[in-house]
């Protein structure tokens, strides 16, 4: 009757002893997530079930991060739709520029995210939460709508992957560099319709900020969740945000897995992604001379604290290389006060860095630095597909805060030896 | 039900950005994103797409973004069924739940080449190959999903086995 982490949070939340892989279960949500760009399709939807009221008004959390502050009219119209719905259906958690950001920072950063819960939201990277050993996974806007109205959704249950990593790391490589490296050792579809689940004794040192990195991306390698067993860096992360109740779940030790993939990693490089896939992966030393118009730190994937703090030890004291355009956007209000007292946002400034509002920013080319044709980006984001950052025939490199900043002085891609 | 359409023949891990860039997402009106399905990577699709007609693709077709929008946009331009040697999750789920069909046929998607033209029986899976006289039988859809489509999507679903007093 061994079940892994994940299944047992399904089983659980299905009202169930056990569930399989393959299983197709009913299961109780313990928190729905919607943005700006995705709740007003999922508003509809709730619209055309005849109901009146959501489920549970503290189990929603609708965010604006997409395209804030409002770029244009029909994006503020969005807004504003959401945020009419919010007031009407007294939706506790609705953050809207004050004292918010990217939701996949600010949810765990407010203590909303808790280990052994059931999270869906209408955006992929919410698989983000796995971090904290919950289970979260990206579903669309009407699967979205109807969990508003029933605290229900139908989910297959997934197989795992088990990802063990070994070894020690170098100094500049972190759990960028890592789920880097398993995108493009698995591939974009590698996980598809599975779990990911981290594990082996580099995960139980890495700080929880590069934890949610990891998590963050299971889903560029198809991965329907990304999960990593709580301990005692995670629980102190959520005690340090919540006095909330939660149980720790765990799996069992002979629980079943369809696959497990060791990684050593005493010999992995810094990655980079190359055009237009986050499974192109090189090692920084095979990138080769690569000149940047624009780099950008920030995102859902590298948009925490000690991702800024890392990039500015990099840049302290240097400036960005003349011709190159670095944006800085602070995951949260929070991380940016945090930056501003810590002197980190002056050193990006003296660097010549541009800082914007917590918000998602250029990385899906919805404003604030998207790229003209023949532009060249590296970022610390999640995906680089054809046209992502702007136009088309504009090309996104993605890697760790450490490469981008030592990118940005360089004016090529480049780590910090380089420098 | 029966889908006869012509071929729109796409590669390998067609992602939601390009499906519909992100540019176009400051609206949800199902229309106006049809407007701009496959804008950046197929210009002419819009202009040349037919009601009925049918996306071929091979692996992971709609990877990426949870955008509903992608499917929307797709359904919208009047794609009646996709077919791909495989979808990714997120996608697979979105295009159910607004009762748009999918097929899995690595066969199909290696046979057939932009401008063929095709007749799809949902129910059974079969893929007739118009004037090639060959046919595919596409992985049959799980049951779940078959209820779903025949529902009429997500919502006519929910509404009649959970919200029968709503």
């Amino acid at each position: 009757m061994s079940m892994t982490i994940t299944e047992k949070i399904l089983a659980e939340h299905a009202g169930l002893d056990r569930v399989s892989p393959g299983d197709l279960i009913e299961a109780r949500v313990d928190l729905a997530l919607a943005n700006d760009i995705t709740a007003p399709l999922a508003i509809k939807t709730f619209r055309e079930m005849g109901v009146h009221k959501v489920f549970d008004r503290d189990k929603i959390a609708l965010v604006a991060d997409h395209f804030v502050p409002n770029k244009d009219i029909s994006s503020a119209e969005q807004a504003k739709l959401m945020r009419e719905f919010a007031i009407e259906q007294e939706i506790t958690n609705f953050y809207e520029l004050n004292e918010s950001g990217i939701e996949h920072v600010i949810l765990p950063e407010k203590g909303l995210v808790l280990p052994g819960q059931l999270i869906v939201g209408a955006d992929s990277h919410t698989c983000t939460y796995g971090a904290l050993g919950a289970f979260s996974s990206g579903v669309g806007s009407t699967d979205l709508g109807t969990v508003m109205a029933t605290g229900e959704i139908w989910l297959k249950v997934p197989a795992t992957i088990r990802v063990e990593y070994e070894g020690t790391l170098r100094p500049t490589v972190g759990g960028k560099d890592l789920i880097l490296y398993t995108i493009g050792l698995i591939g974009v579809d590698g996980a598809n319709y599975r779990t990911i689940e981290f594990s082996g004794n580099v995960i139980g040192t890495l700080p929880m900020y590069q934890r949610f990195t990891m998590t963050n991306m299971a889903v560029e390698a198809g991965g329907k969740n990304g999960i990593i067993e709580p301990d005692e860096i995670s629980l102190a992360y959520v005690s340090e945000r919540t006095s909330s109740e939660f149980r720790v779940i765990t799996g069992d030790p002979d629980a079943d897995y369809e696959n497990v993939v060791t990684i050593r990693v005493d010999d992995i490089e810094p990655q980079v992604a190359f055009p237009s896939s986050p499974g192109n992966i090189r090692p920084l030393s095979g990138v080769g001379t690569v000149p940047v118009d624009q780099v950008f730190i920030g995102s859902c994937t590298n948009g925490w604290l000690d991702d800024l703090r890392d990039a500015a030890e990099i840049l302290k004291g240097k400036k960005a290389a003349s011709g190159v355009r670095l944006i800085v956007i602070p995951g949260s209000t929070l991380i940016y006060r945090k930056a501003i007292k810590e002197g980190i946002i002056e050193t990006f400034l003296d660097a010549g860095a541009v800082i914007g509002p917590p918000c998602c920013g250029p990385c899906l080319g919805g404003h604030m630095g998207v790229l003209a044709e023949g532009e060249r980006a590296i970022a610390t984001t999640n995906r680089n597909f054809v046209g992502r950052m702007g136009h088309p025939k504009s090309e996104v490199y993605l890697s760790s805060p450490i490469v981008a900043a030592a990118s940005a002085v360089l004016g090529r891609i480049g780590g910090p030896d380089d420098l | 039900m029966i889908i006869k359409g012509k071929i729109w023949k796409f590669g390998d891990d067609v992602d939601t950005d390009i499906i519909i860039p992100a540019r176009y997402l400051n609206v949800s009106d199902a229309r106006e994103l049809a407007q701009n399905c496959f804008a950046d990577l197929r210009p002419d699709f819009i202009a040349g797409v037919s009601e009925g007609d049918i996306i071929v693709a091979g692996r992971n077709f709609g990877c990426g973004s949870s955008r509903e929008h992608a499917p929307l946009a797709i359904k919208t331009a009047g794609i009646g069924l996709i077919i791909a040697e495989s979808f990714a999750r997120i996608f697979y789920r979105n295009s159910f739940n607004i009762g748009l069909a999918l097929l899995e046929s690595e066969e199909a998607a290696e046979s057939f080449s932009e401008g063929d033209e095709a007749v799809v029986d949902l129910a059974t899976g079969r893929i007739e190959y118009i004037g090639s006289g060959k046919i595919f039988t596409a992985k049959p859809i799980p049951a779940f999903m078959e209820e779903l489509i025949n529902s009429g999507g997500l919502v006519n679903y929910t509404k009649k086995t959970k919200l029968k007093n709503g």
